[in-house]
């Protein structure tokens, strides 16, 4: 990792458009939509001035579809959306992960049910985790909470797609997406130059077999065989986990946040550790695979779990069933529309740790 | 014994694989197949293609022409080969699609892959029907032609009239070369393939999307022997799918 000196003081969007940059993503294909904008429009001359291309695609649909496309030709391409247009994106995404393609989505995301709102919410969670699409398959899912998370991770996704053929996921919102922070920018020193060249399609030479990149499995017993493959590879995720443990340690209640979430959660943890208040913050970075084995631990250390999300409680059941043996795990929802500020969480916090 | 020898003058284009097809009898899959793989190898393109399939009964054509293939979703097959084109832009790429495929659920795939003048080349097997779901109605089903879901058949007050694929996307400015050829008789076919090798010419010339439509038999579903379809192709659908070049910018030095 080379870190490049200067400070650049830009938009979680642009961190994300910028990361991709730097991990030498050679195609973007997007479609408008609140709150992204950001990033289709930064790389829409970025990516062409770094040699690569750019579609505004005719609808998600056809997007994700051309980074079916790409990612088949073994070439790092990406699409970004937000929660509508993520759901058209996910017949591409159920393909991809069926015919192991590698491509990073990015789905900074809006209120919902249906057209719903253009504020921040975290609706999308079962949606991410849950594969999204039709059929039996896991995204990679990660969730930043800050701006330099924003960019760190683009880079980090594009790494787990192609070392494990498969699509990923960053799960955003419209906080990360519009908020400015300075960042370090830093560029990858060990980009693999031709990412997909034992697999993908690059014309068949003679001195080889043709490549088929396909989801379809009809002989007897061929379909089992590819989801069992895929099973393999969704639990060597589990040695991928990661999230961030504050002040849990001596902590009587963990609050369980994610994403921008997350991080004013730990505004407000820090403020009442400083009243005093044994709370800590446990903010999962992977959202699947999602890091159940501490959260384990911490249950089994006797402390107690409250869930504060930006929906009416998805990733809640998440760690629930981390926990589920030794405790259980209460509920704060924030409802969409609104961006919490830290006092907000203080009373249900303290509510929580008084038992009430 | 006579000394004379049987010479071979017709032989199979190595790029198609020596196996049986799962196409039923009088399908004409095989022949837009074979013409492929025909072009393939006289244009010196094997090593360079790469084929998106699409869904129905073609889906299966990576099985039989030995290139490097993905496969697309229902419909999407243009979006797909415009991500590999774009990804690799020295290859050549072409997609395989039926007209359940490209004129209903992919219709905004194809116009807009076609009106971006992409690099590709899209082969568009019209048989008037869904095949491989057993015969359901198409967009290009023709009037009075019945058809599991438009049982009395298809009436235009009902459900409208059959599209024309070929004349609708030759008016979209990034079009090449777009042409209807059929599949019924030998000098068709042909005709066929000299369309093919423009479209296909479109591309390795860098002048823009090259678009054949080949009218094609599905016995199966028509009901009808594989003579009497190659019929009905000549007596009914030519009338209303008439053959021909509809646009030629090969000539003009490109599209856009
Ligand atoms: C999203 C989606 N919808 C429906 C289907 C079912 N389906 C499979 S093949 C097919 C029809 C294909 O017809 P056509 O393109 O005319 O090709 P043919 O079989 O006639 O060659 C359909 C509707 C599917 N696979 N995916
Ligand atoms: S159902 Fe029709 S299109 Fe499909 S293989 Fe049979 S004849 Fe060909």
């Amino acid at each position: 990792m080379t870190k490049q000196p200067e400070r650049i003081f830009i938009k979680g969007n642009e961190a994300i458009a910028r990361g991709a940059l730097a991990a030498q993503c050679k195609c973007f294909f997007g479609y408008p939509i609140t709150p992204q904008n950001d990033i289709p429009e930064f790389l829409s001359k970025a990516m062409i001035d770094a040699g690569g291309d750019f579609v505004q695609a005719e609808s998600e649909v056809a997007a994700a579809n051309m980074v079916l496309g790409a990612g088949a030709a073994g070439i790092r391409a990406m699409t970004s959306s937000s929660s509508p247009g993520i759901s058209l994106k996910q017949e591409a995404i159920s393909y991809m992960a069926g015919s192991e393609i590698p491509a990073v989505v990015v789905n900074m995301t809006r209120g919902g049910p249906g057209l719903g709102d253009i504020g921040p919410a975290q609706g999308d969670y079962y949606q991410s985790t849950r594969g999204g699409g039709h059929g039996d398959y896991r995204l990679f899912v990660l969730a930043p909470g800050t701006v330099q998370e924003g960019y760190d991770m683009t880079i980090q996704a594009f790494d787990i797609a192609f070392r494990y053929r498969t699509p990923v996921m960053i799960l955003g919102d419209a906080i990360l997406g519009q908020m400015k922070e300075p960042i370090v920018p830093w560029t990858p020193e060990n980009v693999d130059p031709e990412p997909g060249a034992a697999w993908c399609m690059n014309g068949k030479t003679p001195d080889r077999e043709k490549r088929l990149i396909k989801s379809l499995f009809l002989e007897e017993g061929a379909l089992a065989g590819q989801n069992k493959k895929l099973m393999a590879k969704y639990k060597a995720w589990q040695d991928l986990v990661e999230y961030e443990a504050f002040e849990t340690e001596d902590a009587d209640l963990i609050v369980c946040a994610f994403g921008s979430i997350g991080r004013i959660a730990k505004s407000t943890v820090r403020s009442l550790r400083a009243a005093g208040h044994k709370v800590g913050l446990f903010r999962p970075k992977t959202l699947f695979p999602f890091p159940s084995a501490p959260l384990l631990e911490m249950a089994k250390q006797g402390k107690r779990f409250l869930t504060i999300e930006h929906n009416l409680g998805q990733m809640v059941d998440d760690v629930r069933l981390a926990i589920r043996t030794v405790a259980d795990s209460d509920f704060f929802p924030v409802l969409p529309g609104n961006l919490p500020t830290p006092d907000e969480f203080e009373e249900p916090i303290l509510n929580c740790l008084e038992g009430k | 014994m006579s000394e004379m020898q049987e010479k071979l003058v017709f032989d199979r284009p190595e790029v198609v694989i020596d196996r049986p097809t799962h196409y039923c009898p009088g399908c004409h899959h095989g022949v837009a197949h074979r013409l492929v793989g025909e072009l393939l190898e006289e244009m010196e393109l094997v090593d360079r293609t790469l084929l998106v399939t699409s869904i129905g009964c073609s889906v299966f054509l990576y099985n039989y022409l030995n290139v490097d293939a993905v496969e697309a979703p229902h419909g999407r097959a243009p979006a797909v080969a415009t991500g590999v084109k774009r990804a690799r832009p020295d290859n050549f790429v072409f997609a395989y699609q039926g007209d359940g495929d490209l004129a209903s659920i992919g219709m905004a795939e194809i116009m807009h892959a076609a009106n971006r003048g992409e690099r590709i080349a899209v082969v568009f097997v019209n048989n008037t029907v869904y095949g491989m779901t057993g015969g359901q109605m198409a967009p290009t089903t023709l009037i009075g032609q019945k058809t599991t879901t438009c049982p009395a058949g298809r009436c235009r007050e009902h459900e409208g009239m059959p599209i024309k694929m070929t004349e609708i996307l030759s008016t979209l400015g990034g079009v090449a070369f777009a042409a209807r050829g059929s599949l019924n008789s030998v000098k068709n076919i042909r005709k066929a393939k000299k369309y093919l090798r423009k479209a296909f010419e479109c591309q390795t010339k860098g002048l823009g999307f090259g678009f054949v439509e080949l009218l094609s038999a599905c016995p199966t579903n028509w009901k009808m022997t594989p003579v009497a379809a190659n019929e009905r192709i000549e007596k009914e659908m030519i009338p209303y799918f008439p053959l021909g070049v509809y646009k030629d910018a090969t000539e003009e030095g490109g599209a856009c």
